[in-house]
């Protein structure tokens, strides 16, 4: 079997989790990994790589203190086109994307974004991803390829502990081209607003199952009843809702409240990776084949509008009581 | 300025069954609406701002789809586009991502363009895959998960901020031509007035072929495309939610008691 490339992704200092859980799901599918590490002054993370590989590429050079994704390319595929591996796998996340289809059109390589789960037959992957925002499951089967290139989806795979001691080979920045036709500029935090919804204990999460912000007094009161603050969808955040730093998922915070009640919200993954740390998650849905309710405690499939009033009553009931 | 927007149609499948159909590699479509894939209509409405911003310049909509698309090439054409391309053929159905941006990549290269927007991701397949595929098959700097763009100088040069995890925005300079792949709210997608979509019915819309296009039927659609489905299968759900059953006066109450047992009321 050919190698296994891993790209490693880091940011300011961090290294993403993804990274790790790649390395140990690679380990598992027989073949050398080989972390490849792009970075400036990052030998923690050239370490910490090593504990889960059976070797650490790592080019050292200020080119790569900051993601950019051509910068990333042109390495990646110098590297690749001198070691040869099978498969190479890139975390599905902003860097990732941005990165992953660029590359296989270069190199000519088979593609698949955003898996969920991977199988192989012999060197070949099979992979399955989601369709229709997690209704479905889709499971392919590859063409013969020289280079499969995988993006993995945020806990495919399982951490585990360290167990390797891979050497770390530090390899010369292959990229000698300008490529300032694409320069990073700076790094913007998002606003702060009033609450932090990531100290809250209890959360009401509204979906665009509420339908238009006039709407929005039937989630309040319920909030409202409970002791909770609000948070939201993506969904209505864009429609203006609700402002930006209540969003919840990828995009947004991440969230573990005693209590996360998601009140339509379809549960996209990008949103129930940012709650799904929650205690108790209950949903209310009409829709009962919503993805939410794979990851709630209960569920209520009903019309919003008619179950949040009587439960902010029931709620108020059982406090005055 | 010249602007290419692709736009696709999807289903909408987050309120309606999906029905695996007989084959086990479709879905059964029959009773669901469709219309612009969410971040399309922002990547629309971002090109005709900047055109209206700038006083000049013209938005070219791209699809790849059968006739129905017209209605959302036309819904496009609306709200400020200029004209219209079609791409419709047995050849393209079925294939991956990398698959239909080759085939979008080679009608752009057809045009004079200095940004070409795209969605950040479909809301059926979800693969993300276009955008930067087709920056790469252009030959041109792409961006995706874009958020914010300012053009610097009409033609030359643009500033715009990608949207990353935490909802932190990494600002980069880029020069044009490029691909932007558009993020949602980045604005406030206007509606089409009245005027506009009467105007639009009048447009004509160009059809091309893969032949038009100088591509082979096995470069594209299923042929062209690395990754075949197999099947589709409902997803493997961990443990799913105890579903409270009864009138919402029930549901509500069980619930309450719920909540009250566990200390959270
Ligand atoms: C790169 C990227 C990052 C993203 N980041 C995030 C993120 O951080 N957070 C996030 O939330 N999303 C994020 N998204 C978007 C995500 O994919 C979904 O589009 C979004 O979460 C959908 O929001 P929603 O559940 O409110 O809306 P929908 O998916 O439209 O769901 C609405 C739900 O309401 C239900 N409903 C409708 N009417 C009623 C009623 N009367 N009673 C009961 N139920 C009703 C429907 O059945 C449906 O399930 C991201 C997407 C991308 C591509
Ligand atoms: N059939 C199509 N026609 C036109 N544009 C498309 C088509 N498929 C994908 N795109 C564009 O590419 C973006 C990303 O799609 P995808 O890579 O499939 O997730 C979409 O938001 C569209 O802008």
């Amino acid at each position: 079997m050919k190698d296994i490339f891993v790209l490693m992704e880091h940011r300011r200092g961090e290294m993403r989790d993804v990274s790790v859980e790649m390395l140990c799901g690679a380990a598992k599918l027989g073949g050398t990994v080989v972390a490849v590490l792009l970075g400036k002054d990052v030998d923690a993370f050239a370490e910490k790589a090593a504990g889960y590989a059976d070797k650490v590429l790592y080019v050292n050079d200020p080119l790569f203190e900051n993601y950019n994704s051509e910068a990333y390319q042109k390495a990646l595929s110098a590297l690749i086109k001198e070691h040869g591996p099978g498969l190479l796998l890139i975390g599905n996340t902003a860097q990732g994307v941005d990165l992953a289809p660029a590359l296989a059109v270069e190199l000519g390589a088979s593609l698949v974004t955003d898996i969920t789960a991977l199988e192989m037959d012999g060197d070949k992957p099979k992979p399955t991803r989601t369709f229709y925002g997690g209704k479905l499951d889709a499971h392919f089967a590859m063409k013969d390829a020289d280079l499969y290139i995988l993006t993995v989806r945020e806990a495919t795979f399982t951490a585990e502990e360290p167990s390797k001691s891979g050497e770390i080979v530090k390899v010369d920045n292959p990229v000698t081209e300008d490529i300032s036709y694409r320069k990073f500029v700076e790094y913007v935090e998002p606003e702060v607003g009033e609450v932090d919804i990531t100290q809250s204990a209890m959360l009401v999460g509204v979906g665009r199952g509420i339908r238009e912000d006039k709407n929005l007094p039937v989630v309040e009161e319920l909030a409202q009843a409970l002791g909770a603050d609000l948070a939201a969808s993506r969904a209505v955040v864009d429609a203006g809702w609700l402002p930006a730093d209540r969003q919840v998922g990828i995009s947004g915070k991440t969230v573990k409240p005693k209590l996360y009640l998601a009140v339509g919200i379809s549960g996209a993954f990008q949103h129930v990776t940012g709650m799904k740390g929650s205690e108790v998650i209950v949903a209310i849905n009409k829709d009962p084949d919503a993805p939410i309710f794979g990851i709630a405690d209960y569920g209520i499939v009903d019309d919003l509008f008619k179950v949040v009033p009587k439960l902010t009553e029931k709620i108020k009931e059982l406090k005055g009581a | 300025m010249k602007m290419v927007v692709c736009v696709k149609r999807v289903p909408d499948t987050a309120e309606s069954e999906v029905h695996i159909d007989a084959s086990g590699k479709d879905i059964d479509k029959s009773r669901l609406s469709f219309g612009i894939n969410e971040c399309d209509n922002y990547a629309v409405e971002e090109a005709i701002q900047i055109k209206e911003r700038l006083g000049e310049g013209t938005v070219t909509v791209i699809s790849l789809g059968d006739k129905d698309s017209d209605e959302v090439i036309r819904m496009a054409l609306a709200k400020g586009g200029d004209e219209a391309i079609r791409l419709e053929d047995e050849a393209f159905k079925g294939g991956d991502g990398l698959a239909v941006a080759k085939a979008l990549a080679a009608a752009i290269k057809g045009l004079e363009y200095d940004i070409v927007f795209t969605g950040a991701l479909a809301d059926d397949d979800g693969y993300g895959v276009v955008p930067a595929a087709l920056g790469e098959l252009l030959g041109v700097p792409h961006a995706t998960y874009v958020k914010k763009v300012e053009i610097l100088e009409p033609g030359k040069r643009a500033k715009v901020g990608r949207e990353l995890e935490g909802g932190l925005l990494e600002f980069l300079e880029i020069d044009l031509p490029c691909v932007l792949g558009i993020q949602t709210g980045i604005n406030e997608p206007r509606y089409a007035s009245f005027k506009g979509i009467k105007q639009a019915a009048k447009k004509e819309i160009a059809i091309k072929s893969a032949a038009d296009l100088g591509l082979d039927a096995s470069e594209v659609g299923e042929a062209g495309s690395w990754a075949v489905l197999e099947q589709f299968t409902p997803p493997v759900v961990g443990e799913m939610a105890e579903i409270l059953e009864g009138e919402p006066d029930e549901t509500a109450a069980k619930l309450a008691a719920i909540l009250k047992e566990k200390g959270l009321v």
